[in-house]
């Protein structure tokens, strides 16, 4: 007994070690940012040997919320600019360093063995659609898009009722893609992720141009790496990185 | 404040049914293992508590993949019965009953196993169909365990989050539980709506404590 736990000690100081020999750097990042920002933290890694970069995804209101609770965040990335808002208006964000990256469309996906044709975003009240996934407009910015979208053709009350709420916006491509809702609304860059499971049906203006804006966190004990990670995302080679992922320029 | 009786009566409907659900087939599977001798029976005592070891969300991917509508069970009841369970208060009802099963079945099968066997073998030689023995004699004298045992499934069920979030979703006043319109109001940023969620959660926990201490005196303190 004594040797298992004198071995535990060692592992848990042999980890614990190798921690506190890279910096760290947390990114928080929108859920539509995930395929994009795995492929270039390895790049900002290569770059910059000395600092590990750890990423956390979810819906960009969650990730406030985490961050005005104290989480510790260096950089967060967020897919609007309302929760971005909200962190400079609490002094949680770097205003100065505050920088628009992407811009982004919205669409409307079915999936793809599916029967039923979708013309425009009024047949979306039709019985024939029983279930919308769209992401929940009080923490993801996708819902909130997309509700603003609705609000503004007058569709919203219409389509509520058959609305399923996703965490994040790549759960409302997950329940069209296993066929489970009849249609859900996403990033055009989600939609290409999954050609063979769902279909673009139609792109949704929406009443706000979707920018994605990227800050350092006020709060970081890592303030160097984090502006250094957001000049390395408005790199040419970053840039390069996010188009091929179907983001546009803002 | 609405929102939160809403998801309290929710939660209690789904927590109720998957208690109900559990007292016949947790009895059944407990009584049949513990006087049934047969190949694979330890075998099958591990897959059925397997719902408390694994994680809800392997759960509840499994029962996605399985109840899903292109799953095989679930495009089979589709088409035969036009019966759809994902995001559904039953399909709520299904995670939080597997979750909660281990707990009825293994302190059924422990109280059945506990019982003199001459008791049991005394009413047959007195005439007593099996049934009767089971109904008459042998649940009577488990019964205490397995109340027990239904009342931590209950709990179990009303707390149940992974499995259900992934199975049901999340439609308010639908499949949105309690704790599940915790998380949601948390992840919103809406601290007034969690903390009376939260308030109205601790009350529930605390009431069916205190109902728990009432059935079954000086037990489940013991054994919760």
């Amino acid at each position: 007994m004594k040797s298992v736990r004198l071995g535990l000690v060692t592992l848990a100081g042999a980890v614990l070690s190798f921690a506190v020999s890279a910096a760290e750097l947390t990114v928080s990042a929108a859920a539509s940012l995930t395929n994009a920002f795995r492929e270039l933290a390895p790049l900002f890694e290569a770059k910059f040997p000395d600092t590990k970069v750890q990423l956390n995804f979810g819906a960009s209101g969650a990730l406030l919320q985490q961050i005005a609770k104290g989480a510790p965040v260096d950089v967060f990335a967020s897919a609007d600019q309302e929760n971005m808002d909200q962190a400079q208006a609490q002094a949680l964000v770097k205003a100065s360093d505050r920088r628009n990256f992407v811009s982004n469309s919205l669409v409307v996906i079915v999936p793809v063995p599916g029967s039923i044709v979708l013309k425009s975003l009024s047949d979306l009240a039709q019985p024939a659609y029983k279930r919308v996934a769209i992401g929940l407009p009080a923490s993801v910015p996708a819902g909130r898009y997309t509700k603003a979208s609705l609000e503004e053709q007058g569709l919203w009350s219409a389509i509520e009722s058959k609305m399923i709420g996703a965490q994040n916006v790549r759960q409302a491509l997950d329940y069209v893609a296993r066929g489970e809702v009849d249609a859900g609304f996403v990033y055009a860059t989600d939609a290409a992720l999954m050609p063979d499971k769902v279909k673009v049906a139609l792109s949704v203006p929406t009443p706000t141009p979707i920018l994605y804006p990227i800050a350092p966190v006020a709060a970081s004990a890592n303030t160097d790496a984090a502006k250094k990670f957001i000049e390395f995302i408005m790199s040419p080679k970053a840039r390069g990185v996010l188009a091929k992922y179907g983001f546009g320029m803002p | 404040m609405d929102g939160a009786w809403i998801a309290l009566t929710l939660t209690l409907k789904v927590a109720g049914w998957a208690t109900a659900l559990n007292l016949v087939l947790g009895v059944g599977v407990g009584y049949m293992l513990a006087r049934k001798r047969f190949w694979g029976r330890d075998l099958l005592d591990a897959a059925f508590t397997l719902p408390m070891v694994m994680p809800p969300t392997v759960l509840g991917y499994y029962l996605l993949v399985l109840i899903g509508s292109q799953g095989p069970l679930g495009s089979w009841l589709k088409q035969q019965f036009g019966i759809n369970l994902i995001f559904t208060w039953q399909g709520a009802v299904i995670a939080a009953t597997i979750v909660a099963f281990p707990l009825v079945f293994k302190s059924a099968r422990a109280a059945f196993e506990s019982i003199d066997p001459q008791l049991e073998q005394a009413a047959r030689v007195l005439g007593v169909r099996e049934w009767g023995v089971f109904f008459r004699v042998s649940l009577p004298l488990a019964w205490r365990s397995i109340l027990a045992g239904l009342l931590l499934a209950f709990a179990r069920a009303t707390g149940e989050f992974g499995a259900t979030l992934m199975v049901a979703g999340s439609i308010p006043g639908k499949t949105q539980t309690l704790s599940i319109a915790v998380y949601e109001a948390v992840q919103a940023g809406q601290d007034d709506v969690a903390g009376a969620l939260v308030l109205v959660t601790s009350v529930t926990c605390m009431a069916v404590l205190l109902a728990a201490g009432r059935l079954v005196p000086g037990r489940v303190a013991g054994q919760g």
